[in-house]
């Protein structure tokens, strides 16, 4: 990671003016009310004039924002936008809807209402990828060329690689996971509600791999802690959390801090746990730990799968081709442009980009606009300046009604979007209502390129 | 990166409140221009009435703070720190100004719709 360094140096620079825009997006700045300004429209003067063909894999929050993006940046592009899924999920709700605060309809929207005007929407899978020959294949057979390609697809949740774990079981047997889908975080909160109710061994974890929202882990152990508590039933409990590595969270001062409030909830820590199988009627949980295996009987347990990227990206020339991300096949960008290192006129963003930070939706609002600067630059016959610092930002609800919002960036800095005056590491109400009042707009918002 | 900030802002608000976006800043703009217009007519504040509606005005803010509580999922006896403090008085403050000019307003256009102009002041 060496040709980075120079990176994270310029990276510097560009922190402050981000914090700023940031910074307007408080909800605490009611006096929006007085703002009566109509959006500017971008007019066809200022778009760039270009026949280049886009074409975009995957219409999830990084696919579909850069869609909106560039067909407002560009003139006469042909943009396609290639995913087989009808629905839009909106992932940052899924932990609502597990802890009941929301129902399953608040993250369910359809792909369709955000593509934008003159976007071609394919709605197929992609089979198969090829940098050299600068074409997608889809499952019907059909080849799209591009001069340039944005590999947005997300990732899988591997469920199988953990044994005896099945999808079907989220729901069933006190097997929880918020991770898969709408459905399957309303059937874990009743999981992990009927546990509440009557205590027990609540067992929590996160994958040896890579993951989206690493917060999510920690927020769902909060959150049952704080239903047992409520419920009268947390002396009747017991809530374990078993680490995948050696810390709570990669940045370590909000790792620190997460240790501090484990302990004074009661919550145990287990370090080194990788959760390697899983036996549904005995209700046993094996862990991977460095001394061999290791059973935990459980009464409830929040399983996060291994996640890799898709089949398609695996089998192409895309993904890292050394380290544990070509294991996982995340896709080899470069951090800042997130440009991809092979392929100039590919470009990884979201889930799928092999970055060291940030698989939010969050990371998703600050690199879409860094490659598409670089993309209609190109186009323009200029250069880019743009870099993404890593920004990613967890709300991280340590009890209902309260979060701490964690901002950080590659360098482990935390980067506060309302420094003196919501703390970081504060667990407050306003950090909770942001996310239950203002991070669902800002997100369709940003799926519309306004944002 | 290029955008202007307040267009975020109001695209997020957009997202957030719908068309009841207009609705309410239709309601903030004309009910100050019916207020700025009363306090022309009136030649200053007629300081019963601003006691009256100021006591509505409470009502409004104790309203705010409930309807905050229930779009958030939870309650201002979830604050814990100062930033907490300061969007319950925000939001309990902008209830009741904005119920308090609004009272004030309509009780003083009210009147005054139903009987001739100069008599509005004889209470």
């Amino acid at each position: 990671m060496k040709h980075h360094k120079n990176h994270i140096e310029r990276d510097n620079a560009l922190v402050q003016p981000l914090n700023r825009r940031r910074a307007l997006l408080t909800l605490g700045a009611a006096g929006a009310a007085g703002i009566a300004l109509t959006p500017g429209i971008a007019s066809a003067a200022n778009k760039v004039k270009t026949t280049a063909r886009i074409v975009i894999a995957g219409a999830g929050a990084a696919g579909l924002a850069a869609a909106s993006r560039l067909s407002e940046a560009l003139d006469g592009a042909k943009i396609t936008l290639i995913d087989a899924r009808k629905e839009h999920f909106y992932q940052p709700g899924f932990t609502l809807v597990g802890s009941g605060i929301k129902p399953a309809g608040y993250v369910v929207s359809t792909t369709a209402e955000y593509v934008p005007a003159g976007v071609e929407l394919v709605q197929e899978r992609v089979a198969e990828f090829d940098p050299e020959g600068k074409k997608v294949v889809t499952e019907s057979g059909q080849a799209h060329a591009y001069d340039f390609l944005v590999v947005a697809t997300g990732m899988k949740l591997e469920y199988g690689l953990i044994e005896g774990m099945e999808e079907d079981l989220i729901g069933k047997n006190g097997i929880g996971s918020i991770y898969h889908s709408p459905a399957k975080a309303e059937a874990t909160w009743q999981a992990m509600s009927a546990f509440a109710d009557k205590g027990g061994r609540g067992v929590f974890l996160r994958p040896g791999t890579e993951m989206k929202c690493a917060g999510a882990p920690l927020k769902y152990t909060f959150i049952t802690d704080d239903y047992l508590s409520r419920r009268g039933q947390r002396s009747k409990a017991e809530v374990v959390y078993n680490s995948n590595n050696k810390a709570l969270f990669s940045v370590p001062i909000v790792s620190e801090k997460v240790r501090m409030l484990f302990q004074e909830r009661g919550i145990q820590v287990n370090y080194e746990r990788v959760l390697k199988a899983i036996d549904p009627g005995k209700r046993i949980a094996t862990f991977n730990t460095p001394a061999g295996t290791e059973e935990q009987g459980f009464d409830f347990i929040h399983v996060i799968p291994p996640m890799r990227a898709p089949e398609p990206i695996r089998n192409s020339p895309l993904p890292w081709q050394t380290g544990a991300w070509a294991a996982e096949g995340w896709l080899e960008v470069d951090k800042g442009t997130l440009r991809h290192v092979r392929y100039r006129n590919v470009f990884g963003v979201g889930d799928i980009a092999g970055v060291p930070k940030g698989k939010t939706a969050a990371s998703v609002k600050w690199q879409v606009p860094v490659a598409v600067d670089h993309i209609v630059a190109e186009i323009a016959g200029k250069t880019s300046d743009a870099l993404y610092t890593g920004y990613t930002s967890c709300p991280l609800i340590t009890r209902l009604g309260r979060a701490m919002l964690v901002e950080f960036d590659y360098q482990n800095n935390l980067v506060p979007s309302f420094p003196g005056v919501i703390a970081p590491l504060e667990e407050l109400w306003i950090s909770w209502v942001m996310k239950t009042m203002a991070l669902k707009p800002t997100y369709i918002s940003m799926l519309r390129g306004r944002a | 990166m290029k955008e202007l900030d307040p267009f975020i802002l109001l695209a997020v608000f957009q997202e957030m409140l719908g068309p009841l976006l207009w609705i309410l800043l239709a309601v903030v703009v004309l009910g100050l221009v019916a207020f700025v217009a009363l306090l022309v007519r009136e030649k200053g504040l007629v300081s019963r009435r601003l006691v009256r509606s100021e006591a509505l005005g409470i009502v409004g803010g104790a309203l705010a703070l409930v309807l905050m509580a229930k779009v958030s999922s939870s309650g201002f006896t979830d604050a814990a720190g100062p930033a907490d403090w300061f969007l319950i008085a925000l939001v309990f403050g902008a209830g009741l100004v904005g119920s308090t000019i609004l009272a004030y307003t309509i009780a003083g256009w009210w009147p005054a719709r139903r009987q001739p102009a100069g008599t509005a002041n004889a209470h």
